[in-house]
């Protein structure tokens, strides 16, 4: 059960690098669990440009669909202030992470909120749902996804926000990092949705 | 009797045009398997270990540009070949030029028959399609428009022309110009439930004459047979013609296959099953001994009922 | 005090069992998908069965079609997820970090999660048997193949929850496979020993890493089309809904998009194998490992742009065509340059004939015959004819079964002495190798001829009098024969777990990390981290004369 570095006679060539350091795992990981996530998107993206124009009957994107400017400039200003966030952690300034950590939740239920309020708009006043026409059931799929991966972010935003208060976070700036990551997805997936939808579908 | 369906067997331009081009790559891809097996066969007989080689490893080579240099350069000449003669095939077959006088048929596919409707000519009929030969000339190819009802299937006679699939909310096209007179088999070849198997097609490729006697006898009215009154009766009044159509009738069912002319047709059930007044009998009673799973109900009737039912049928001429 | 330390190290079943179900190491994970997969081979090889009895013979009635539509539904679904995919993480969990001089994977509890989500769904979509009752098509297993088709699917056509069980099961082990892909790619590219640069790890390392960052990509489009599915029959979503002005060509579209790449995803690991493996019974490296590298690449990258050659009969236009006629043929270019390397590799070399190297062998003729019918098919007129018919029936087993099955049947052999302290019998393995080569040729060789004669695939019974009837008998009889010689292969084994000579550190005189350890290895792969100079460690050891270190 000997192992290798036992029976080298070190020579120049097998002696240890001097610095061998390989990108952090968990930044890998995320990293491709991002590109896997950006797959199923793009999917979903390409079946809503697709049937842009084809529905049959019902309400079209530009009869009832309103520019969310307010929403969106809140999800994007949390991509902001979760980096603010990250760098006061790394510098062990954890007042002012938290309260940076905080915002950014608030900005994302705001987002979440502002979502749900066009869904009722839409489904109340316009009788939009996921069954009525092609463009109902493109749109709920598409923006509903980009809502679902919000809630399970703002879910982990706040898990980290409890181990944090209760002192279970101590230099874990890592595994924030890596958290961020994830959450600056979810905004560059809403950039693309919010051009795709509002802008080029209207 | 054994009647194959062997694409190598053409006998339409398309499907011959298909075999030209597959002659160049069966040539092709044979020449490189000889090759490479060749190669493979003689590397294990000239390089296999000997005792004698028990206490020494053989030279390490590690690579050799040149060498992967050539056997990069010669594949992608290959390619670029085999593609051109893809290609022209292609745009020959699918782009071709529909010509006056091409007789058009719609085709529509069900679960688990084929509707034949020759728009131009008034004929609606199922399951076994009548097209003329067609002298190369005087071409007159048969055009097919090919849509479906419910689901995906595809029209397949392998010896005039390669498959097309008919997909819903879709249109296809497809094209065949029969060289010689003759019957063609076929089936649908795309998964569309539980009795693809059986959506069996047949072709009757007739001469001009023969061709026009059918159209015109499809495109009369249905035979009335006096002596059949008492099925027509029962036909007309139980759930019948809610999905079959006899023309003239107030039969207009869409759902299942005309059945204006339905004697004129070798086989029922798209196939399944001879078209003779016993099996008539047994399709009526219980569909599921033919064709389990088609879409069919079995009409309870009575034995005299059925009877009648079935002198109805085969009066249908 | 000899009898006090005996008890303490009895351990109970349940122990055991506790300990299995609850383990995060590698190996263990890597050997529960392969045993898991091992089950779904049988019972999906018992479906292949049934499927050939009932076609024996035209117009037999062996099993009714409802039976039969379900029998190729799950041999298919079974096969491809629960069958290939499975074993092949399997084997990539197992390996990856010993040959890369790892303690295990980068994330442990992860690699767990992701093994029992597979398992789990596999176990679901079996439920299906028993998971309803009532009206036809209410509630057994799936029936609309394993692509499941648009609008077959639709609640219209495909009532009951069948295919619910079909989409939620793959659904499940589709996100289990993502978990094994990032897994797999962070530990390869964060966890590698020091001096094992990415040109120094061996090529399963590489190709491991290749077919992961595919499955990425190449998984998720088939998870998005199932969730629009589930929309489709769940919520009244007309993503496929026909008869609402969806398209059943934009299913074909994100399946194939899917379909392809898998079909990669799934060789890949078996060129990974014949690339360790006809190494070292040439006694020679690997012929051009950075081309080797190179051409995994761009088969992987190439693979993303032809999947409409699946779909070469459903009306697409002629330019549309041409463009995917010529970027499958296109990857026939690196597809082959491997098996010119492989060849390299021989070339000049001292080949050994353990079984091992028999199974690599068959590999390399019957993967060049596989290809070349597939570049066949590329050239699309021709495939109009071909396509849907029993010649592609062939050609893909062939692929799957010829190439990939035989390449696992080597990788067995080859590591099996490593997971268990045993060699395999050389005895039954050639029985075992004839038999299957046997059986596998009369199968899948005859059984292009049919499609040749215009008998479409998926159909339960045929027409006598069109030339079908002894070619199917034929490709049957071959079918018994392999599943004989699957039984030999099951039964070597479980025999030598327990007959088998004692195989030791290193038996095939290998030069990878794996060999470095003892058989099995220690529960923490390595009591050092090694220090690797080339990409053969061990032959530098043991021929510190003419170290690779020198060349590469």
């Amino acid at each position: 059960m000997s192992a290798i570095a036992v029976e080298i006679e070190p020579t120049r060539a097998t002696a240890a690098p001097a610095a061998w350091t390989l990108p952090d795992r968990g930044v890998v990981g995320m990293a491709s669990f991002i590109i896997a996530e950006s797959a199923i998107f793009t999917i979903f993206v390409v079946a809503y440009l697709f049937y842009l124009g084809k529905s049959a009957s019902g309400p079209t994107p530009r009869d009832v669909l309103e520019v969310p400017i307010f929403y969106t400039i809140c999800l994007l200003s949390s991509s902001v202030t979760i980096h603010l966030a990250g760098q006061r952690l790394r510098r062990n300034q954890s007042k002012p992470f938290l309260a940076l950590w905080l915002i950014t939740i608030a900005l994302g239920a705001t987002f979440l909120f502002g979502t749900a309020q066009e869904w009722r708009r839409l489904i109340y006043e316009h009788g939009l749902t996921i069954s009525t026409n092609l463009f109902g059931t493109t749109y709920y799929s598409l923006v509903g996804l980009h809502a679902f991966h919000v809630t399970l972010g703002l879910l982990m935003l706040t898990i980290v926000w409890w181990l944090s208060v209760t002192g279970s976070l101590r230099r874990q700036s890592q595994r924030v990092e890596v958290l961020s990551l994830y959450w600056h997805f979810v905004d560059v997936v809403w950039v693309v949705v919010f051009t795709v939808v509002y802008v080029i579908g209207r | 009797m054994t009647q194959l369906l062997n694409i190598f067997a053409p006998e339409s331009t398309p499907a011959r045009a298909i075999v030209d081009l597959s002659t160049l790559v069966l040539s092709v891809t044979a020449v490189i398997f000889v090759v490479v097996a060749g190669l493979l066969v003689y590397a294990i007989v000239k390089f296999r270990a000997t005792p004698a080689d028990a206490d020494r490893e053989p030279a390490q080579v590690y690579g050799s540009t040149q060498i992967e240099l050539a056997w990069t350069i010669v594949p992608i000449l290959i390619v670029i070949v085999l593609f051109a003669a893809t290609a022209r095939v292609i745009h020959a077959i699918q782009d071709a030029p529909q010509p006056p006088g091409a007789v058009e048929v719609t085709v529509i596919g069900h679960q688990f028959w084929w509707e034949y409707r020759y728009p131009a000519l008034g004929v609606v009929t199922a399951n076994e399609l009548h097209i003329p030969v067609s002298d190369p000339s005087r071409p007159r190819p048969t055009f097919l428009t090919l849509l479906s009802a419910d689901t995906d299937h595809s029209f397949w006679i392998p010896q005039l022309a390669g498959k097309t699939d008919l997909i819903p909310n879709r249109v296809n096209r497809l094209w065949m110009d029969p060289h010689r007179p003759g019957i063609f088999l076929g089936q649908c070849a795309q998964y569309c439930g539980t009795q693809h198997a059986k959506m069996l097609q047949r072709v009757s490729v007739e001469t001009p004459d023969e061709f026009d006697a059918w159209v015109r006898s499809q495109q009369q009215p249905a035979n009335e047979d006096l002596s059949a009154t008492a099925g027509r009766r029962i036909f007309e009044t139980t759930a019948c013609i809610n999905c079959h159509t006899v023309r003239a009738t107030v039969a207009n069912g869409r759902f299942g296959p005309d059945l204006t002319h339905l004697m004129s047709r070798a086989t029922i059930a798209s196939g399944a099953a001879e078209n003779t007044p016993e099996n008539l009998r047994v399709w009526l009673r219980d569909p599921d001994a033919i064709k389990p799973g088609s879409l069919m109900p079995a009409m309870r009737v009575s034995d005299a009922e059925l009877d009648a039912l079935v002198r109805y049928m085969t009066s249908l001429r | 005090m000899a009898i006090h330390g005996a008890t303490i190290d009895a351990r109970t079943w349940g122990e055991t069992l506790h300990e299995w179900v609850t383990t995060v190491d590698h190996k263990r994970i890597g050997l529960l998908y392969i045993l898991f997969a091992l089950l779904f081979l049988v019972i999906a090889g018992v479906e292949a069965l049934v499927i050939r009895i009932q076609l024996m013979y035209p117009h037999n009635d062996f099993v009714s079609p409802q039976v039969f539509n379900r029998m190729f539904t799950m041999h298919g679904t079974t096969m491809i997820f629960f069958f290939a995919m499975p074993i092949l993480f399997g084997f990539g969990n197992y390996l990856v970090p010993l040959m890369i001089g790892a303690r295990d994977m980068a994330f442990p509890r992860l690699n767990a999660f992701s093994f029992w989500l597979s398992a789990l769904s596999g176990f679901l979509l079996y439920f299906s048997f028993l998971g309803g009752s009532g009206l036809y098509g209410a509630g057994s297993a799936p029936d609309a193949g394993w692509w499941a088709y648009a609008p077959l699917t639709a609640r219209a056509f495909s009532p009951g929850s069948s295919t619910d069980y079909w989409t939620i099961a793959v659904l499940v082990s589709g996100f289990g496979s993502i978990g094994t892909a990032v897994n797999l790619i962070a530990t390869i590219l964060c966890m590698r020993c020091p001096g094992m640069t990415l040109g120094r790890m061996p090529l399963l390392a590489w190709l491991y890493l290749t077919m992961s960052g595919l499955a990425l990509i190449g998984i998720t489009p088939l998870s998005a089309a199932q969730l629009m599915l589930l929309v489709d029959r769940y919520l009244g979503g007309h993503f496929f809904d026909t008869q609402a002005g969806g398209s059943a060509t934009l299913w074909m579209h994100f399946f194939w998009i899917f379909g392809h790449p898998e079909v990669y995803i799934l060789v890949i690991p078996a060129f990974a194998f014949m690339s360790e493996i006809i190494p070292v019974f040439s006694r020679k490296p690997i012929f051009g490992y950075p081309v080797m590298v190179a051409a995994t690449v761009c088969i992987a990258f190439v693979s993303m742009s032809v999947w409409a050659h699946h779909m070469f009969t459903i009306g697409m236009n002629s330019y549309a065509n041409s463009f995917f006629a010529i970027t499958t043929m296109a990857v026939g270019v690196p597809t082959g340059i491997k098996i010119f390397n492989w060849l390299g590799t021989m070339w000049g070399g001292r080949i050994q004939f353990k079984t091992p190297m028999l199974f690599s062998i068959a590999f390399l003729f019957q993967f060049l015959i596989a290809g070349l019918t597939g570049i066949i098919q590329a050239a699309v007129p021709f495939d109009w004819q071909l396509s849907l018919s029993y010649f592609v029936v062939a050609h893909f087993h062939y692929v799957i079964v010829g190439g990939i099955l035989f390449a696992i049947f080597a990788a067995f052999y080859y590591w099996y002495p490593k997971v268990s302290g045993r060699l395999m019998s050389e005895r039954l393995g050639q029985i075992h190798f004839w038999l299957f080569v046997l059986g596998f040729h009369l199968t899948f060789d005859v059984m292009h001829v049919p499609g040749l004669l215009g008998m479409p695939r998926r159909i339960y019974t045929y027409e006598p009098g069109r030339g079908w009837d002894t070619l199917n008998l034929l490709v049957s009889i071959g079918a018994f024969i392999q599943a004989v010689g699957l039984l030999v292969f099951v039964a070597n084994l479980i025999l030598s777990y327990w007959k088998g000579d004692k195989a030791g550190k290193d038996p095939w005189d290998a030069w990878t990390l794996e060999w470095s350890v003892s058989s099995p290895p220690p529960a923490y792969n390595f009591a050092t981290i090694p220090t690797v100079a080339s990409r053969r460690p061990l032959w530098d050891l043991k021929h510190p004369e003419d170290p690779d270190s020198r060349y590469e």
